[in-house]
């Protein structure tokens, strides 16, 4: 509403504004992809190798669990919550499908059941105390979030999980990851050029498309915008307010356990130090996300794009020698300006 | 001009965008008058008194005040200059989780030459002044939050007048109290007038216009279309220039409800109070009237599952009726069309389409895939059948009037066909055309179903009902025939006095 404050002296208002409206209309709808393509060209003319195809890959690879992660809290923004769990839960599920193939002896199939499962009970907890026991979103997810930082180390008493290890009672854990397991995180599907996508980036494009067709396209997910619009409405409209909330905490729950998955698959062990920056990488992909084609809201599209954007503007900065401690410097940077096209500049910001 | 005109706007311009909202208005205001400005929804009220409150900037003419140029760029400044607005969302009037004292000298807390620390005794001497001067019998260490809304409104425009203003906006004042609270505010416009303040009195309640009225402006599509003075008040003529047409009152052909389609028996709804019986037929609009708090509301969400009755059994169409939420409410054919729009009805991410569908979602879409192609279909369908204004059925909410916004709400609970539709003040805040238009709408479709219509405001009830229940302490006291009403006995019920004349 900046330019209606400016007082004018001529009377008669002049049909003069609406090019300068829809430019500007314009310019939050296509701004951070026009941002992104430049971005692009700019890097693709200033190194060498950026444009080839193992580059491309090396980024959608480097964005993967976060995206997946990403993807997974963007259900939560949908209906008005937020989780800060799902790093921990990922980095748990790690621990868990670890524990579960070297020290249990299990095999890779009943490791990656194990892990989803775990996702969607931590997604049920989460959704519990929210829903019924009142807390609010942040502060119950900020709680399961130390809880699982805790749990997860309780096994095995603080350390990485690795074959061979020396298990607390003294002996030694002779399991090992399953091939298939393995797999997860090495094999390549050939795709124009022998070897070329990995598993992450397969299964990132898949949940994107398919997260995003259940939010744009179903009427559960409709439901789920309504109830993160107006909660009350909803609820008159007939909807199931509590059941939409709880399920939205399990997507979330059960994509950051694929996240874990994966990067177990990818590290071929427990590693307790790995998926630290694994939640704010994720909630900032997904903020980012609301600026995307003028949003202003939750949505899987942007939520894809906007960790996109991330992983391109880290390696381009990465082949100009940008020092590996500015990356932090540089992400939270673009989600403070990703916000304020989303809340300064855009028709949620002036209601 | 003559001398008393405190205030004088000339010419006044305002568009946004290519839209024209004020195309030129002039308008006086006098001290020791109310002059209530008359417009429906959409004529620019809103929008003007925004401008005179220093919220928007005019594009073009003149504001004057006691002589000289009036030119507010924000509403503190508006406020420093002698014009106050009491705005109609009684909530941004007051802080919640402060006492009353504070609330009466908030304005002193900060600016230029508020004192660095805060003085709760010296906050709670100014306070009484403030609270005396506007005799005002209040706790001034109660909590604002625990007040009901009549007093919450008391405490604003005493916090309003604290300024000493020239000129008292108030927009919409009563639309959210009883007859009584509304008494009590009119009789502190009296005090105000007496004492020289020149009141511009927004409303569309033709009692509190009645009651108040010195002087009536009638505003219509950004123009001043009639000015009504002097010893008797031409309150049709105002009407008519506000609205451009003729209304006719009780147009309505009063019907017989037809097979019983509800039956409720003794339904308790509040521990302390009696059981209620009773049926709505098919075909006939029952509309049930009461004061502000006597369990209308609650009886609405009891009907609709969004609330669980204490006792008493309901049968919808010969079969147990008992919804344990609303979606089995829904599933039954028993809708409800929610007061207070903007906190239960509308979905504001949503637009037009979106909000009519969001009931009927299962229902439109195939294999739970939604089609927005038949959504916005059923849309277009209703938007020409209801006229709503609007470009298309995928304008944004927030650009409706209220009249059309209600119009949407209403439209999305007649998208399919129900057994029981219930509406819960589906007036509030809705102008006279928008409301015609609906009650209408509703009496044309009543057939097939059995409608009850919840009102506060009985001429609302005369407009569109064919019979007329009356609440009082949370059960059912009174029922009448549209077409032979004892005014006396609907009123003394309303009052809640058969309870004396019955021990």
């Amino acid at each position: 509403m900046t330019e209606t404050q400016m007082p004018q002296a001529n009377a008669a208002p002049r049909p003069a504004l609406p090019a300068r409206a829809s430019l500007r209309d314009h310019a939050i709808r296509y701004g951070f992809i026009v941002l992104l393509v430049g971005m692009v060209l700019f890097f693709s003319l200033s190194t060498s190798g950026f444009t080839s195809p193992q580059s491309a890959v090396f980024i959608l690879q480097s964005v993967s669990i976060t995206g997946i992660l990403a993807l997974g809290v963007t259900a939560t923004l949908v209906v008005g919550g937020f989780d800060l769990s799902i790093g921990s839960v990922a980095t748990t599920a790690m621990m868990a499908s670890s524990y579960a193939m070297v020290v249990m002896g299990l095999d890779g199939w009943t490791a990656v059941a194990l892990c989803l499962a775990i996702g969607a009970i931590v997604g049920v907890i989460n959704g519990v105390l929210i829903v019924y026991m009142r807390v609010p979103d942040l502060l119950a997810t900020l709680g399961m979030m130390f809880l699982l930082v805790g749990l997860q180390r309780i096994p095995t008493e603080g350390r990485s999980i690795a074959t061979g290890m020396t298990m607390p009672d003294g002996s030694t854990a002779n399991g090992t990851f399953s091939p298939e397991f393995l797999a997860l995180g090495r094999h390549r599907f050939d795709f124009f050029q022998p070897n070329l996508l990995p598993v992450s980036v397969v299964m990132l494009i898949a949940l994107a498309i398919l997260i995003w067709f259940f939010l744009e396209y179903t009427r559960f997910g409709r439901m789920m915008y309504a109830v993160g619009s107006n909660e009350r409405a909803a609820q008159l409209a007939g909807a199931p307010v509590k059941a939409y909330k709880i399920w939205a905490y399990v997507i979330s729950g059960v994509f950051a356990s694929i996240g874990g998955i994966l990067l177990a698959a990818r590290l071929g062990r427990g590693d307790i130090a790995s998926g630290n920056n694994l939640l704010l990488d994720s909630v900032a992909a997904a903020l980012i996300g609301f600026a995307v084609l003028g949003a202003a809201k939750p949505n899987a599209f942007g939520t894809a794009i906007g960790a996109l954007f991330v992983g391109i503007l880290l390696q381009g900065l990465t082949m100009m020698n940008a020092p590996y401690y500015t990356q932090d410097f540089v992400k939270g940077a673009v989600l403070v300006v990703a916000l304020v096209f989303t809340f300064a500049l855009s028709k949620r910001g002036r209601r | 001009m003559d001398e008393e005109a405190v205030f004088r706007i000339a010419g006044l311009h305002k568009a946004f965008g290519p839209i024209p909202v004020l195309r030129g208005v002039d308008l006086t205001l006098k001290s020791g008058a109310v002059t209530v400005l008359m417009g429906a929804n959409g004529a620019g009220k809103s929008t003007l008194v925004k401008i005179v409150s220093g919220v928007y900037a005019r594009d073009g003419g003149a504001m004057i005040l006691a002589g000289e140029a009036f030119e507010p760029a924000t509403p503190a400044e508006a406020m420093r200059a002698g014009v106050v607005t009491v705005h109609q969302n009684i909530n941004d009037g007051v802080v919640a989780d402060l006492d009353v004292a504070t609330n009466l000298t908030l304005d002193r807390l900060s600016g230029k030459g508020a004192p660095l620390l805060f003085n709760p005794r010296a906050v709670r001497r100014q306070a009484r002044l403030v609270a005396e001067r506007m005799d005002l019998t209040l706790d001034l260490s109660a909590m604002v939050g625990d007040l009901p809304l009549a007093d919450r409104q008391m405490v604003s425009i005493a916090r309003a007048m604290a300024h000493e203003p020239k000129v008292l906006i108030l927009d919409e004042p009563t639309s959210s109290l009883s007859s009584a609270e509304a008494n009590r505010l009119f009789d502190l416009i009296d005090r105000l007038r007496a004492r020289g303040v020149a009141i511009l009195y927004i409303s569309h309640r033709m009692s509190d216009i009645r009651r108040l009225a010195d002087r009536i402006v009638s505003l219509r599509d950004g123009r001043i279309t009639g000015v009504f003075e002097g010893e008797k008040l031409d309150y049709e003529g105002a009407v008519n220039a506000m609205l451009g047409q003729k209304i006719n009152l009780n147009a309505v052909a009063v019907r017989e409800g037809g097979q019983a389609i509800l039956d409720v028996k003794a339904l308790r709804i509040a521990p302390t109070s009696k059981p209620f019986s009773f049926t709505l037929g098919d075909g006939e609009i029952v509309a049930v009237t009461g004061l502000v708090g006597v369990g209308k509301t609650a009886l609405a969400e009891s009907l609709f599952g969004a609330r669980r009755p204490l006792g008493g059994q309901m049968t919808l169409d010969g079969r147990a009726y008992a919804p344990r939420d609303t979606g089995l409410a829904i599933a039954s054919g028993v809708f409800l069309v929610a007061k207070d729009r903007s906190d239960n009805g509308i979905v504001p991410d949503f637009n037009i389409y979106e909000n009519m569908s969001l009931p009927f979602l299962r229902r439109l879409s195939s294999f739970s895939v939604s089609r927005r192609d038949r959504e916005r279909a059923e849309a277009q369908r209703q938007i020409a059948s209801l006229a709503i204004v609007c470009r298309s059925e995928r304008d944004e909410m927030d650009m409706l009037s209220g009249g059309n916004q209600q119009k949407v709400m209403v439209a999305r609970w007649l998208t399919q066909a129900s057994r029981v539709l219930i509406l819960d003040e589906p007036f509030q805040g809705v102008d006279i055309a928008a409301r015609r238009d609906i009650a209408k709408k509703l009496r044309a479709s009543a057939a097939g179903r059995a409608t009850l219509v919840f009102l506060t405001e009985l001429d609302e009830a005369f407009e569109c009902a064919d019979r007329i229940l009356v609440m009082s302490e949370h059960t059912i006291v009174g029922e009448h025939r549209n077409s032979q009403i004892d005014m006396d006995r609907l009123l003394a019920e309303i009052a809640g006095q058969h309870e004396a004349a019955e021990q």
